[in-house]
């Protein structure tokens, strides 16, 4: 499989004697003691990082307890474009509160507006015509490969490196060219409707869609003798910033961070939804805990997307997009109902509260990003700061996708 | 539905657990019908109250209805079975004067979806952290506290986490009005 492929990669760079680093791999489910020097009585000094910091890739703000160049204490800051979307659902209906999905994690709003519109139908009983759930798995898809483009080109320039991202923007540009062309929007669509979706794809899509999957192949490959095998990026990621199984099940972190730490956690294989069964992918995981670990299931996660798009283009049925009998006013049953789904950053959850009304009596945003954060200020411990700083971009954060 | 490919264990559906909130003062249509074909309970060996609920349905696969006071002892059950913590959050049952806290569970290596519910009184809302428990909790402890005013007895830090810091009003509370 793949992971024979990388395995060259990830033996790494030898003899980098500083502090906080090591070049043996990290063994599942150990936490690495740091070497740094604790703050014994130490003078220490606190920087502030954010709320206006390009690394934070956002309104960020991590207060940073620092002992020379090593982290004694990281602590993040959040709330800063916090919304409420939560008081929001309260106060419309079903319907117009499915916009507000897309703004949560601007960059996978697919996903998030497919977890919402499937609690509903959940909830209503509603039966989702086939077709409508094919296109639903290829644009979510196509979403977050645009998605891991825009991490990518972030996280490298995070580290140093500017090209990456002008690849990764054009590549990206190609899928959010694809997506306009049928929902109209080139970031926070609004394609899935309760019952289906808003209309119907036309064989450009199809055909573009054909295109960029033979096109992005051999990007994906330059991409990894570009970038991936640099031993300057190696340097950065490898042994770098552990993160452990068992740390990540403490903190409740999913999606490539729980993946990268050995474990095949993937709602789209646990908790199967929509039409994925039917599709033959893999759920990329790497043992090694680091950010490369991170950085490789992201990698290998595009070439599976690309596979499930494939499949799904060749495979989509004929047949209506919209469920027949979608009343115009819905009225969930009471009860609760959750929906959850594998967005590009990590389980995606939605549970809806109904009290037999018009507009919801609760709705709860279960945000991947919040969860996968909070181990940083322990996963920071002890390291350097650019080190630090490597470990909150493999991390893949979305603010808006914190504070909601 | 989505699902519709997938082997449904229990084809028959079943009616929403006891424990599904009673919103609002109005109380539930009929009692639960019993069911031929009773789901299988994958927790039933912990003592916890799990009642087994069909995923199709609900999202979930086993639900329990806890007293507040049995919610740290609870999350230590699941830790032990190697679940991990999805969210706290609370909901604000106004009209019956309680404040639920719910916690989602997962497990990264099983199909299992968990659920502990637990009502406390509306106007005096304390509960004990689990924080201890899954650190991680800490966060979302601190989010329901910033929401609904719930306060959670032990936490390390229960500061505005989303909030500003001199926040003085609890927005998901229904008689915060916009």
């Amino acid at each position: 499989m793949i992971i024979e492929q990388t395995k060259p990669v990830l033996e790494g760079p030898k003899g980098d004697a500083s502090p906080g680093r090591t070049d043996e791999p990290i063994a599942p489910g150990a936490v690495r003691a740091s070497d740094a020097p604790a703050a014994t009585g130490r003078e220490t000094f606190v920087i502030n990082l954010g709320p206006q910091h390009p690394a934070t890739h956002g309104v960020l703000r991590v207060k940073m307890t620092m002992d020379g160049e090593y982290v004694v204490r990281a602590e993040p800051v959040c709330g800063y474009i916090h919304r409420m979307h939560e008081k929001m659902a309260e106060n419309r209906t079903y319907a117009q509160f499915l916009p507000n999905t897309s703004r949560i994690d601007y960059l996978s709003a697919m996903t998030y507006t497919h977890a919402f519109v499937g609690a509903v139908e959940r909830a209503a009983k509603i039966q989702v015509p086939r077709r409508a759930e094919y296109i639903r798995v290829i644009t979510s898809e196509l979403n977050r490969i645009a998605s891991h483009l825009v991490w990518w080109g972030a996280f490298l320039l995070d580290l140093g490196g500017f090209t990456p991202l002008l690849y990764a923007f054009d590549d990206r540009e190609k899928i959010l060219d694809l997506l306009e062309g049928i929902t109209g929007a080139r970031l926070t669509y609004c394609y899935y409707r309760v019952g289906g979706l808003y209309n119907d794809v036309d064989d450009a899509f199809l055909n573009g869609t054909r295109t960029f999957v033979t096109e992005m192949r051999p990007r994906l490959k330059m991409y990894r003798a570009l970038v991936t095998e640099n031993i300057i990026l190696r340097k950065r990621l490898i042994g770098i910033g552990p993160i452990s199984a068992e740390m990540c099940r403490r903190y409740g972190a999913t999606g490539p961070v729980i993946r990268g730490s050995g474990v095949s956690y993937d709602v789209r294989r646990l908790e199967p939804y929509s039409v994925y069964p039917e599709f033959d992918f893999e759920v990329p995981t790497f043992p090694e805990g680091d950010s490369m670990a991170r950085y490789l299931v992201r990698m290998e996660e595009m070439a599976q997307s690309l596979r499930i798009i494939e499949q799904a283009v060749d495979k989509l049925p004929a047949g209506p997009v919209m469920a027949e009998r979608v009343p115009r006013v819905l009225k969930l049953p009471m009860g609760d109902y959750c929906y959850a789904v594998e967005a590009a950053r990590g389980r995606f959850m939605v549970r809806v509260v109904s009290d037999n009304k018009e507009i919801p009596y609760r709705v709860k945003l279960r945000t991947p990003c919040l969860s996968n954060l909070s181990l940083f200020e322990e996963a920071s411990q002890g390291m350097l700061l650019p080190d630090a700083l490597a470990l909150m971009g493999s991390l893949d954060l979305v603010i808006p996708d914190i504070d909601r | 539905m989505a699902t519709e490919n997938q082997p449904n264990p229990s084809a028959v559906p079943t009616p929403p657990p006891a424990s599904a909130p009673a919103p609002g003062a109005s109380a539930p249509a009929a009692a639960p019908l019993p069911t031929p074909t009773p789901l299988p309970n994958p927790l039933a060996h912990l003592p916890l109250p799990f009642q087994p609920v069909d995923f199709l349905l609900r999202g979930y696969h086993v639900d329990a209805s806890v007293e507040g006071g049995q919610a740290v002892s609870a999350a230590e059950c699941l830790a032990k079975e190697g679940f991990a913590l999805d969210t706290i959050t609370g909901v604000d049952w106004m009209a019956l004067g309680q404040m639920e806290v719910v916690y989602d569970y997962f497990h990264p290596t099983r199909v299992l979806r968990a659920v502990v519910r637990a009502r406390i009184p509306r106007d005096n809302p304390e509960i004990p952290t689990i924080s201890g428990v899954f650190p991680g909790a800490n966060w979302h402890e601190r989010e329901a506290h910033d929401f609904f005013g719930i306060r959670f007895l032990g936490h390390p830090n229960l500061t505005p986490f989303l909030l500003p810091e001199d926040a003085t009003y609890h927005p998901l509370r229904k008689d915060f009005a916009l």
